[in-house]
């Protein structure tokens, strides 16, 4: 069987975002310098949702794309560390000036080069930008069904049988192989690379494709820009004054705070 | 699309009834509308209600179309992608607006790739721009950090899913003249790949989170899942319902129904209680509408205390009972 997982390196969300920067003339988000980035934590679970099929079996291959400029090698190696079997890299400048449809389309260029696979899993959503939309392009643009929001999947009978979240609970939903499937945190935490996983993964050479190799021209790639164009990114002002209710004692400031409450008429 | 005009809702319906969002979808549909001169049209796919319908009228569009088709009886994305795109190319909008809900997720970036579009997802604030005419939306990123605009200057039809909560609903006015129509969205079977097996909702105990008045969340800094009980005893005296963080749910302390934040629920409480919940931008998105934010946390420099009203600076063991306790003599005194 062979999985597809597609991955992006973004910049650590645990970093305090008061020490990014906005670039207001280039509607830039620049992260604190020596911040390593990190592969985006949905896309971990989706290389995890994969792992997981390929457990005691050794009929399954992972591939794994990225796409995006300025790779740190460390970082977008870590499927490998976990267990992935190969790594492909897309980078072209033309990419960085696309939207969500462009990068679909370059996802889609580089899937349909690699030849026959079964099944693609994507994180539900990059930290960075929380589009979410990538993969359902990608579907859209290969032809096949998309099943998102996935706690638990599992392949069998030429079928991907996927749990996913929903409202108040969850479903069970089937789709005929070959398939795309976004993960979501529900689906667990993912593994730990092991010693013997990063020694293979060092041994690796990730294949490397421009958007040319990809049979796409510049524009195709998103050189001219997607169809949305971004205005501005800002932080928005914040007007709340917290009152600190202080006493003696931690048991008196609750007491405190429940009589505040009540004077203002909050409970 | 060439000769577009006007805007379009695509609404939904659960149980019989119109979803909250599509009745907030009309609200900032009719504002949209109005700016650019044109009119509101709303569509709901999968019932042939002319009741529900009407109800959209009453809401504020002009047009009201149903497409019926037996294959979206089940919330089944195939179906509502592929129904949609056929009301999409009957209607020809100039914008076309869903909820940022289940199905609007999945749908929305796929009707955008086949209408040949492109849209914004999980918008908290549209606009016309009074010069260019266009649709400006607002979104959240870097995980509710921030905010970003866009507009769709040629492609048509500008699209935007639209996050619950974030607008509000427009008065009922049954005496709303508009008109019912049924849309013809012959779907077949080829079409609809993903076949759902089953569903189990799980029967909320008490308070749906996103209908609750006062809530009371739990974070990591609650220690363990036992600890549960003191939340559960407040949110009850308050008649109110109990959220965690996505941390806490992700360590399987309590049901992931509880998640509130980015990628859990959104909710609008007038109270909103934060015990041992540090403030990380995740878990304000989901919470951030609420009137009145009340944090009790240990650490006097979390982010919550920049995003509350009231704050405790204090260890919620020593904090809490005396507080809930209180609240008790108080609310039923």
């Amino acid at each position: 069987m062979n999985i597809i997982v597609c991955v992006k390196q973004v910049p650590d969300p645990e970093a305090p975002f008061a020490n990014f920067k906005i670039d207001p003339a280039t509607n830039k988000v620049i992260p604190p310098q020596g911040v390593s980035p990190v592969i985006n934590g949905f896309d971990e679970q989706a290389v995890e949702a994969a792992l997981r099929m390929k457990d005691g079996r050794s009929d399954v291959k992972i591939t794994v794309i990225s796409v995006g400029n300025d790779l740190v090698m460390d970082v977008i190696k870590k499927p490998l560390s976990m267990g992935a079997d190969e790594l492909v890299l897309v980078q072209d400048p033309a990419i960085q000036n696309g939207d969500s449809y462009t990068t679909g389309a370059v996802l889609a260029a580089a899937i349909k080069k690699l030849g026959a696979f079964d099944l693609v899993l994507c994180g539900r959503q990059a930290s960075d930008w929380d589009q979410g939309q990538v993969p359902l392009v990608l579907a859209e643009l290969l032809g096949i069904p998309a099943v998102t929001i996935a706690k638990k999947v599992e392949v069998a009978d030429g079928a991907v049988k996927v749990e996913r979240v929903v409202v108040d609970g969850f479903e069970t939903v089937q789709a005929p192989l070959p398939a795309l499937v976004t993960v979501s945190n529900e689906l667990g935490e993912a593994r730990y690379p092991t010693l013997k996983g990063i020694m293979a993964a060092g041994r690796k050479k990730p294949t490397v494709w421009s958007a040319k190799d990809l049979g796409l021209d510049a524009a195709q790639a998103g050189q001219n820009g997607g169809k949305v164009k971004m205005l501005k990114v800002f932080v928005p002002e914040k007007s709340s004054k917290c009152e600190v209710i202080s006493a003696d004692s931690p048991a008196e400031a609750g007491v405190k705070l429940a009589v505040r409450l009540r004077e203002d008429k909050v409970i | 699309m060439s000769q577009v005009k006007g805007v379009l809702v695509i609404g939904e319906v659960a149980d019989g009834k119109l979803l909250a969002v599509t009745r907030e979808l009309l609200g900032i549909g009719r504002k949209l509308a109005d700016a650019l001169g044109e009119p509101l049209s709303a569509a709901l796919l999968g019932t042939d209600s002319e009741a529900l319908g009407k109800e959209l009228i009453a809401f504020g569009a002009d047009k009201a179309y149903l497409a019926h088709d037996p294959l979206l009886a089940q919330d089944n994305p195939d179906a509502y992608v592929a129904a949609a795109e056929k009301v999409a190319r009957q209607v020809q909008p100039n914008v076309l607006l869903m909820g940022q809900t289940v199905l609007g997720r999945d749908v929305g970036p796929r009707l955008a790739t086949r209408l040949g579009t492109a849209l914004e997802p999980d918008c908290v604030d549209l606009a016309v721009d009074p010069a260019t005419k266009l649709l400006r939306m607002t979104r959240p990123v870097y995980g509710g950090n921030a905010r970003a605009t866009y507009v769709c200057e040629t492609a048509r039809p500008q699209m935007a899913t639209v996050r619950p909560k974030a607008f509000s609903a427009p008065e009922r006015n049954d005496a709303r003249a508009g008109e019912v129509a049924k849309l013809a969205v012959e779907l077949a079977p080829a079409q609809v790949k993903l076949k759902v097996l089953d569903r189990q909702k799980k029967a909320s105990e008490g308070l749906r989170l996103e209908d609750a008045r006062i809530i009371v969340t739990g974070g990591r800094g609650m220690g363990g899942p036992e600890n549960f009980k003191y939340l559960q005893d407040l949110a009850q005296t308050l008649k109110g319902a109990v959220g965690a963080s996505r941390a806490v749910c992700d360590a399987g302390w309590v049901s992931p129904s509880l998640q509130i934040g980015l990628t859990g629920k959104v909710v609008t409480p007038d109270l909103y209680i934060t015990v041992g919940i540090s403030g990380a931008s995740q878990h304000m998105a989901g919470c951030s509408g609420s009137k009145v934010i009340v944090a009790i946390n240990k650490d006097p420099d979390a982010n919550i205390f920049k995003e509350s009203r009231y704050g405790v600076v204090g260890d919620w063991k020593q904090v809490l009972p005396a507080f809930s306790e209180k609240v008790k003599e108080l609310v039923q005194g």
